[in-house]
């Protein structure tokens, strides 16, 4: 049974995309890593759901 | 840099048996006189059973291992008689800190409830604790602790082992109906059985001091990510007895193990940390760490136990704290099967309570080191995240992991009795029952553990008259025996008047029920000798 939900959630998705993508304007390679590292911590810890994050890691993993 | 003096020199004695024209036979022999085999005598030897230590060293003292000792191994410690002199020579602490560069991102206090004889660790170098292992060994007429006897071949027999052993005055043999194996990681024994014992390195190497200073450091755990004096590193720092304080440095993958020992290249290091204090080195050394098991830990009558069965990276200090566990699991079984109360099968719960305990410490010091030392560039990222946010955010600092220190194994086995009432309190079927503080009939103060005898045992909460226990079993009755004035035992254990707790001889609790019931009794404490159908 799946439980991440991949349906869209957001009823405005530009606006959270553009969010993201605010966030990492004028910063350098590094840093911008380093911001995905603590927003999937920051991300995860809200989910706060084990079964729900390995699914989110198999589904990234089998996109890329 | 020069070797660390020996702190206890003992000398080689001939034994009878090394004349002897066959082998003598033995019921028990140990091989090797370190934490571990050390425990396995002592309380083989409180049970009744003799045993031949056999030891390849003289001394004690090469080098600074083991510091940090849980409250499980005093309590044990306690029970074979040198648990109060431990805690008396040892540094007991509690608060943790961790700093990221000068910043301190998280701290931990380890808050020792109140009403425990022992605190929550000590800090305490390993030859101490083997010291005082080695004098209360001596005490006891039935263990012979034979210095400079080097254990040089195994050959296993249908029910019994052959050892041969090397002294300064030759060669001899000795036969054993069970050869205990605490020779450390690198088991002469293991290897002469021809075992596999697949190692994980770890790629980093740690640089590891024994500095002797007065220093007006707290007694506190003090680790550092990225410190200023040791930069993209970490650092540890953490006080023991005789004004010695342990440091370990990180020093990357690709140092040079013998470079780094000299004196040249560690006295500067440690002054960057240390600043304008004096200090002595007592000893140091570069490590790599490495996790291992061995798939079985009973081989027919060939055991493992310790640092030959498991080795675990120090981060935590799950090392000499299991061992010590190992060996109590082991000898109460071991002596019920020696004494044909149980049956041999009773070692297979040896083999499967204790490898749990090294899936989890495996487990745990595996996560503590690639936390410390992330094997790739984005685990490093990953890692650094957790620290950035640590100041920041309570979740984080619960990922910090410098160390998760060792506590005792909650045992999932076939020995314990399901509950079939709900509990409430501390106590859980499988783990050692914890302490509380009580009073005996003239009125004296007595902890629990304290007042545990060595065999099986019921806790009974009085309700009425005291019950008839069945064959084997000690009676405490709470409420009779002693008293529980501060309702800790009956919070502690979640109990009512009536509740009788099972315990085994390690202390761990096996069978629990709200309203004794001789038969439930009598059949737990068959499961828990191995003797269930
Ligand atoms: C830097 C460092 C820090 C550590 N810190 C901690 C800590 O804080 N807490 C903790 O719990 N653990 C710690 N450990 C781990 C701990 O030191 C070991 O787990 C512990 O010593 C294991 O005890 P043992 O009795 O199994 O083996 P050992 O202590 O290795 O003893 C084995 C004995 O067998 C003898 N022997 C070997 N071969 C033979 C032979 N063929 N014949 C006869 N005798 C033989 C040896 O002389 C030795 O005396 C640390 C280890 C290191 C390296």
């Amino acid at each position: 049974m799946t439980m991440l939900k991949t349906e869209p959630s957001f009823p405005n998705p530009d606006a959270a995309y553009e969010m993201l993508v605010e966030g990492h304007r004028g910063v350098s390679e590094a840093e911008s890593a380093a911001l995905n590292a603590r927003l999937v911590l920051i991300l995860s810890n809200h989910i706060g759901d084990l079964a729900v994050l390995k699914e989110a890691i198999t589904l990234a993993k089998k996109a890329g | 840099m020069a070797e660390r003096k020996s702190v206890y020199q003992f000398g080689y004695r001939r034994s009878a048996d090394q004349d002897s024209k066959s082998p003598v036979r033995r019921p028990v022999v140990i091989v090797g006189a370190g934490p571990v085999g050390l425990t396995a005598a002592i309380d083989l030897a409180q049970r009744g059973i003799a045993s031949i230590i056999l030891d390849d060293a003289d001394r004690i003292g090469e080098g600074s291992r083991a510091i940090c000792f849980s409250k499980r191994s005093l309590e044990i410690m306690d029970r074979l008689g040198v648990g109060e002199r431990l805690v008396e020579k040892g540094v007991t602490w509690k608060v943790g800190k961790v700093f990221l560069g000068e910043h301190q991102v998280y701290l931990f206090d380890l808050l020792p409830e109140a009403g425990h004889k022992m605190p929550a660790f000590i800090n305490l170098q390993q030859y101490y604790l083997e010291g005082y292992l080695v004098e209360r060994a001596a005490e006891l007429p039935l263990i012979d602790l034979r210095w400079r006897n080097r254990v040089s071949a195994v050959e296993r027999h249908e029910d019994f082992v052959r050892l041969t052993i090397e002294t300064p005055e030759g060669e001899y043999k000795l036969d054993t109906d069970w050869c205990l194996a605490c020779d450390g990681a690198r088991s002469k024994v293991r290897d002469c059985l021809g075992l596999k014992f697949e190692r994980h390195t770890f790629e980093e190497r740690f640089l590891i001091a024994d500095v002797k200073m007065s220093a007006d450091y707290p007694t506190e755990r003090w680790f550092w990510f990225d410190p200023p004096f040791h930069s993209g590193q970490s650092a540890l720092l953490h006080r023991q007895p005789d004004n010695v304080w342990r440091i370990d440095l990180q020093l990357g993958p690709d140092a040079n193990p013998e470079e780094e020992k000299k004196p040249e290249r560690v006295l500067p290091r440690l002054k960057r940390m240390l600043g304008e204090r004096q200090f002595e080195l007592e000893w140091v050394s570069v490590y790599r760490f490495n996790c291992a098991r061995l798939k079985k830990f009973v081989h027919g009558r060939v055991i493992f136990a310790g640092d030959s069965a498991h080795q675990v990276s120090p981060f935590g200090a799950r090392g000499a704290n299991s061992g010590i566990q190992d060996a109590e699991n082991l000898v109460w079984k071991l002596a019920l099967v020696i004494n044909a109360e149980a049956p041999e099968s009773l070692l297979e719960s040896y083999d499967l309570e204790r490898g749990q305990a090294a899936d989890e410490n495996i487990g745990h010091s595996t996560r503590s080191t690639d936390f410390i030392a992330p094997r790739t560039k984005q685990e490093r990222v990953l890692r650094n995240a957790v620290l950035q946010l640590a100041p920041h955010a309570p979740f984080a600092r619960g990922m910090v992991n410098s160390g998760r220190l060792s506590v005792a194994s909650e045992y999932d086995s076939p020995l314990s009795t399901g509950d079939e009432e709900v509990f409430a309190g501390s106590a859980k079927l499988g783990l050692p029952v914890p302490d509380a503080p009580l009073e005996d009939r003239e009125g004296r103060h007595r902890f629990l553990l304290q007042a545990l005898g060595a065999d099986f045992e019921l806790l009974y909460v009085k309700n009425g008259a005291r019950p008839n226990v069945p064959e084997g079993i000690r009676l405490t009755v709470i409420g009779e025996d002693l008293f529980d004035r501060e309702g800790l035992f009956m919070q502690r254990f979640g109990a009512t008047p009536g509740s009788a707790f099972l315990l085994r001889p390690d202390h761990h609790l096996c069978a629990r029920m709200r309203r004794y019931d001789g038969n439930r009794i009598r059949n737990a404490l068959a499961r828990a000798k191995g003797l269930a159908k």
